[in-house]
């Protein structure tokens, strides 16, 4: 019964995104039945060509997936380099969960409120050290070369790489090598660099492609920080899809294809980079020199994690005063009157949609987590380990643009005749949420002590009464950590909540990014509030169910 | 495992079959038996979503017709009419014609042109709403005409709106009144004035609004666009926003998304005037704290364009008889006196005051439109809509212009 | 009373043999097997109890009183098993530990009280094992062992995390304790004291007996 788990969870990831991707392939070419394209033709593709300005929206797709994850992690490494063992290197550890679990599109509110020209940060420094009495008009959010929505998602993606630095240093031993380069001379930075990184690189690939993929092809984000004129390809190829047009489709379906490739592109020169570095850093490695990166302060790293931080944390507070502000005159700091209108008003549709958020994520992550246990477990007592082409795979969903794929999809449910409603979009919620519960969960699964299960089994019990009373109880933590993480990717979708629900499955997210385009900042404040603290729900229970299960074991605030 | 799935889809057939004879049977002029089959269903309204004060307006029509009648509302938010179209368009495309997920639209203009030239609609069933009367049809054409195209009671008028602009009167002394005035303004004030991004309806309207100030022969803007009349009329439109868009906010490189992010822009002195659709919006936005208490609304000496917007239900929707209850509630007195109360929403009512009772009168006379709004008699001339095919020509021209740069 | 039978047990990886044995252990001998780290006796010990890693190959039966259970799964054949850490479950009290390896449905309390009692650990029925001290701790976890009635006990470097003056004494008790219920007992070391309490010592790839022939280096 365990076997079909690995199988089961590689088919959840595969399976949709394949029959996506060749649904949107055929019409790309003009095969759509449905709609009456039957021949093949390039007939979309040229159309999609004519379309003004698409140079510059595949430009700024291309250059955003590239730029947010060389800086990204750059600065996941300058700090890693710099401050490694040092009290702002834990505090930074224990920051990482809340930054995570704040969904990107509330990050992207936040961060746009802070640096427009009208924002939290204008109105801070205006008029005393600015001397504005208006906003500047100055072109910061929506800006033509996407640089603000680049900056937006740098923020929010040093996280994740530092969650998977996190996950992978423990395996190559940073400190020992460390120490080893620096008792040969090494500046510290350089030590790191030359001896630590070759190592931990290879382990953090798949993160780093996940990065670009999603920086390259991202929606929520970009509507709410890209430029607006020309969009990005994946905002282009949505409103294409919306068109009352029928024939639209085929040249979605190609933009579709062509977001594909862009990302596809992006890896491929990303990875090229990855030969130049390997073949330049040989030289660099084995040249001896001692002094370089000297210049490389811990303040650097420590500095650009700093900002990264505050940029979320007060974004997040900018909305907060938003939520609650009645009017707020520009330049002043804060509202000359506060109102709980807006919660009011909003009140009875919060409390559905986060109803709605919750039981969908909720499904979702209890369904990986299902699965991903289901897996592990196999794993564990078959004593094989997950190879490449199972991680590969796993990363799937995350690499694949979901423009792409997700368009597939809707083509495929319309056909197959399946109403939009909850159960489709939790099972489009899964295919996202499983490989984040895996990666979650795998690294606490496999290290916990095989000697546990051995003392378990050798008492008599069975293998699966030993993973109930054993396993299970060990691993409580771990496992409810990967439920809170489920809960809150599922409740940072976006796109396939949008999609495959057709608008009839309204998430704190879907709505959030409907009043985006303009709105009352208000109501903004407030829903990007909600959508920021829904997955702190599932963090709560995370840490107090633990708490209080085990109020009487003090063993159990320990295990490895 | 055939023979079972053979079953379902007879089982299906007939189902659907039964449906839609029912359905067929719904004949408007029958109004009781029409409420009875409305009883417990559910009314998917597709409406543009982009203001929480209509999406509060929709949830309280939602109460009330739940209190009165018996059956539910379920706004679907959309962020274009165009999203509610292409959803009908693709499901009669597979095939799906009684089970609709699209009960009823908020709609007008190309959208409404284009769904009742492909046969998308139900209908005629407008006029047979008892509340329609109230509309004074023989004597208001525009509660007939979609933008020149006749509505043959394809949809229910519901809400008319005109374009109107306002501006802070404690930073801006005298506003300019027409297109001419306001290049003038803005090449003094540069970065001062924004419109939103077409093919937004507002930001499509204040392209349409200009051509029918500076085009030369107005008359031909009602009639279909034709090439040997189209690059005439519209170059002095393209002259004009050549000169304007350097002097617009951020440089004409970005624009705001609709009619909420130019208010926005006006609360957060960015820009100096924004306009909208809705006579009575700038004082719904005071009360409501977003604009200061000193902002005044006007229109230009030349008249602003006008339009009615309509309430269409598709020709495959399941929910035919609430959608029929749904709309006729809608156009009722109550339901558009509280429409047109700044403190809810503050958009005019399709109604003629004259066919209402006096108590009906009312409910309109005691309304404050607050000290920001102009009082129906100051609106002056509602220029009506064009032709759609100018909208949709002069979106693509303009996205050819102006994408990109 | 069981007798536990290694029959030309032969461990190998890639073709390396690793370890070789052929050994008998009578009711309540006890056996030490000693040599140097790496040699492979922890993985003897996983081969007996039913654990071996795939990557390992493996011939040779495991017998218990003439039984075969070389193809058994580990929970069937009750073979008992102490690590150097007492590896208390930290999510049950002291009794959850002890009943986790009790049968039967009849007065488990009770004879896990009269358990507790016997090794001077009356009352301790329901603390934190964390609370425990290591002495306590070793007891407990031999305790838990025996109750779940194995037929044979293997001990993996049992005693090395004790400190000197509790070694010998916590070693003594145990073998005394494992002898007296006539189990046949394997441990695995690399100290010589622990050696020297043995009743016969084996080094892998060579047999010797304490007291007989032939005699060990």
């Amino acid at each position: 019964m365990l076997r079909i788990a690995p199988t089961v969870a590689v088919a959840l990831l595969t399976v949709p995104i394949a029959v996506g991707l060749l649904a949107v392939l055929l019409p790309s070419f003009g095969y759509l039945p449905v709609i009456g394209g039957t021949e093949l033709t390039f007939d979309p593709w040229r159309r999609l060509f004519a379309q003004p300005a698409l140079a510059k929206s595949i430009v700024v797709s291309l250059t955003s997936g590239l730029f947010t994850t060389a800086v990204a992690l750059a600065a996941v490494c300058l700090f890693i380099a710099g401050s490694s063992r040092t009290r702002i290197y834990s505090w930074f550890r224990r920051l990482i969960s809340p930054l995570l679990s704040v969904p990107h599109a509330a990050a992207a509110f936040g961060f746009a409120f802070l640096v427009a020209p009208s924002g939290l940060l204008a109105r801070t420094f205006s008029p005393w050290a600015t001397g504005w009495e208006r906003p500047p008009d100055i072109l910061i959010v929506h800006d033509p070369w996407g640089l603000t929505m680049m900056v937006g998602l740098v923020a929010k993606e040093i996280p994740f790489l530092m969650l998977m630095c996190f996950a992978a240093l423990p395996q190559i031993e940073p400190a020992r090598r460390v120490t080893l380069a620096r008792s040969l001379g090494y500046a510290p930075a350089a030590a790191w660099f030359k001896t630590v990184f070759p190592g931990l690189y290879p382990l953090i690939r798949l993160p780093v492609y996940a990065v670009i993929a999603y920086a390259s092809s991202t929606v929520d984000v970009a509507l709410i920080l890209g430029p607006t004129n020309p969009p990005t390809v994946s905002v282009a190829v949505i409103r294409w899809l919306n068109d009352p047009d029928l024939s639209m489709r085929f040249m979605a379906s190609a933009g579709a294809v062509l977001q594909l490739i862009i990302t596809v592109a992006a890896i491929a020169i990303w990875w090229g980079l990855e030969v130049v570095v390997r073949i330049l850093g040989r030289r660099w490695l084995e040249n001896g020199d001692r002094s370089s990166l000297r210049g490389i302060s811990p303040i650097w790293g420590a500095g650009f994690m700093a900002l990264s931080a505050a940029a979320i944390f007060l974004g997040l507070s900018g909305l907060a005063i938003s939520s609650l502000a009645g009017f707020w005159r520009f330049p002043e700091i804060l509202p000359a009157a506060f109102t709980l209108r807006a919660w009011e008003r909003s009140g009875p549709a919060i409390a559905e949609t986060i109803w709605t958020s919750l039981l969908l994520g909720g499904i979702a992550a209890a369904v990986s987590l299902a699965v991903v246990t289901g897996a592990l477990e196999n794993e564990v007592r078959r004593h094989r380990r997950a190879g490449h082409t199972a991680m590969l795979l796993l990363y799937l969903p995350l690499i694949v643009p979901q423009t792409a794929f997700l368009l597939g999809m809707v083509f495929s449910i319309e056909l197959a005749g399946v109403r939009p409603g909850f159960w489709p979009v939790v099972f489009s919620h899964i295919v996202f949420v499983l490989p984040y519960v895996y990666l979650s969960l795998s690294e606490p699964y496999r290290r916990l002590d095989p000697r546990w299960i051995q003392v378990a089994l050798s008492l008599g019990t069975s293998p699966a009464r030993a993973f109930w009373r054993v396993r299970l109880p060990l691993l409580m933590m771990p496992f409810l950590a990967a439920f809170a993480i489920g809960l809150a990717v599922s409740v940072g979708l976006y796109l396939p909540t949008l999609l495959i629900g057709a608008g009839r499955v309204a998430t704190v997210t879907t709505e959030a990014v409907a009043l985006s385009s303009g709105g009352d900042r208000r109501i903004i404040g407030v829903w990007a509030l909600v959508q920021a603290f829904v997955p702190a729900f599932g963090f709560t229970i995370a840490l107090l169910v633990p708490r209080f299960l085990w109020r009487n074991r003090r063993g159990m605030r320990e295990i490895r | 495992m055939f023979t079972m799935l053979k079953n379902v889809l007879l089982a299906l057939a007939a189902v659907i079959a039964v449906g839609s004879h029912a359905l067929a049977e719904l004949d408007p002029a029958k109004w009781s038996a029409v409420a009875e089959e409305a009883r417990g269903q559910t009314v998917y309204w597709n409406a543009w979503a982009g203001e929480s004060r209509i999406n509060d307006y929709i949830a309280w029509a939602g109460r009330e017709v739940e209190a009165r009648y018996g059956f539910k509302v379920v706004h679907v938010k959309i962020g274009d009419t165009a999203e509610a179209v292409a959803r009908v368009v693709g499901e009669k495309a597979a095939g799906n014609t009684a089970a609709g997920a699209v009960d009823m639209i908020w709609i007008n203009g190309e959208n409404f042109s284009s769904m009742k030239r492909n046969g998308l609609l139900f209908g005629p069933w407008a006029e047979a709403l008892p509340n329609f009367a109230l509309t004074d049809p023989d004597n208001n054409r525009g509660v007939r005409e979609d933008f020149t195209v006749p509505v043959e009671g394809f949809e229910a008028p519901w809400g008319k709106a005109q374009i109107v602009l306002y501006y802070d009167a404690a930073r801006l002394n005298a506003p300019p009144k027409s297109m001419t005035a306001l290049l003038a303004w803005a090449k003094a004030n540069p970065g001062r004035f924004a419109y939103p991004l077409p093919p937004d309806f507002l930001g499509s309207t204040f392209l349409k609004q200009a051509l029918m100030e500076l085009s030369p022969d107005r008359e031909a803007l009602y009639r279909p666009a034709e090439d040997a009349i189209y690059g005439r009329a519209t170059a002095p439109l393209w002259a004009f926003l050549d000169q304007l868009h350097p002097n617009l906010w951020r440089g004409g490189m970005a624009f705001p998304g609709n009619s909420s992010g130019l208010r926005r822009l006006v609360a957060d002195n960015e820009i100096d005037i924004g306009f909208s659709f809705h006579p009575a919006e700038a004082s719904a936005a005071i009360a409501n704290g977003e604009l200061p208490d000193t902002v005044r609304t006007y229109i230009l000496d030349g008249g602003t364009i006008g339009n009615v917007s309509f309430l269409a239900i598709p020709f495959n929707g399941t929910h035919k008889a609430g959608a029929l209850i749904l709309a006729n509630f809608l156009l009722s007195p109550e339901a558009q006196a509280h429409k047109e109360d700044p403190a809810t929403w503050g958009s005019s009512t399709v109604l003629a005051m004259n066919k209402l009772s006096s108590e009906q009168k009312a409910l309109f006379d005691r309304l404050d439109l607050g000290k920001a709004a102009l009082r129906p008699e100051e609106l002056g001339a509602i220029l009506p809509e064009p032709h759609p095919s100018w909208m949709e020509r002069l979106e693509k021209d303009w996205a050819g212009r102006y994408s990109g740069r | 009373m069981t007798r536990l039978q290694m029959e030309a047990v032969r461990i190998s990886m890639g073709g390396q043999t690793l370890v070789e044995i052929d050994e008998e252990v009578s009711p309540g001998e006890v056996l030490a097997i000693m040599g140097p780290s790496g040699a492979g006796k922890s993985t003897l010990l996983s081969y007996i109890a039913g654990f071996l890693d795939p990557a390992f190959d493996a011939t040779g039966r495991i017998l218990i009183n003439d039984e075969d259970v070389t193809r058994k799964p580990a929970e069937a054949r009750r073979i008992g098993l102490l690590f150097q850490d007492p590896l208390l479950f930290p999510h049950l009290s002291v009794a959850g530990n002890l009943m986790f390896g009790l049968t039967g449905r009849a007065g488990r309390r009770q004879r896990v009280a009269e358990a507790l009692a016997t090794m001077g650990l009356a009352g301790f029925a329901d603390r934190d094992t964390a609370t425990l001290s290591g002495g306590q701790k070793a007891r407990v976890a031999l305790l838990r062992t025996l109750l779940s009635e194995p037929n044979a006990m293997l001990l993996d470097e049992p005693f090395s995390k004790l400190d000197l003056s509790l070694r010998t004494e916590v070693r003594a008790f145990v073998l005394n304790r494992l002898r007296s219920s006539g189990l046949p007992t394997i441990f695995v070391t690399h100290d010589g004291g622990d050696a020297e309490a043995a009743d016969r010592i084996v080094l892998i790839g060579t047999s010797c007996a304490k007291r007989g022939n032939p005699p060990c280096e």
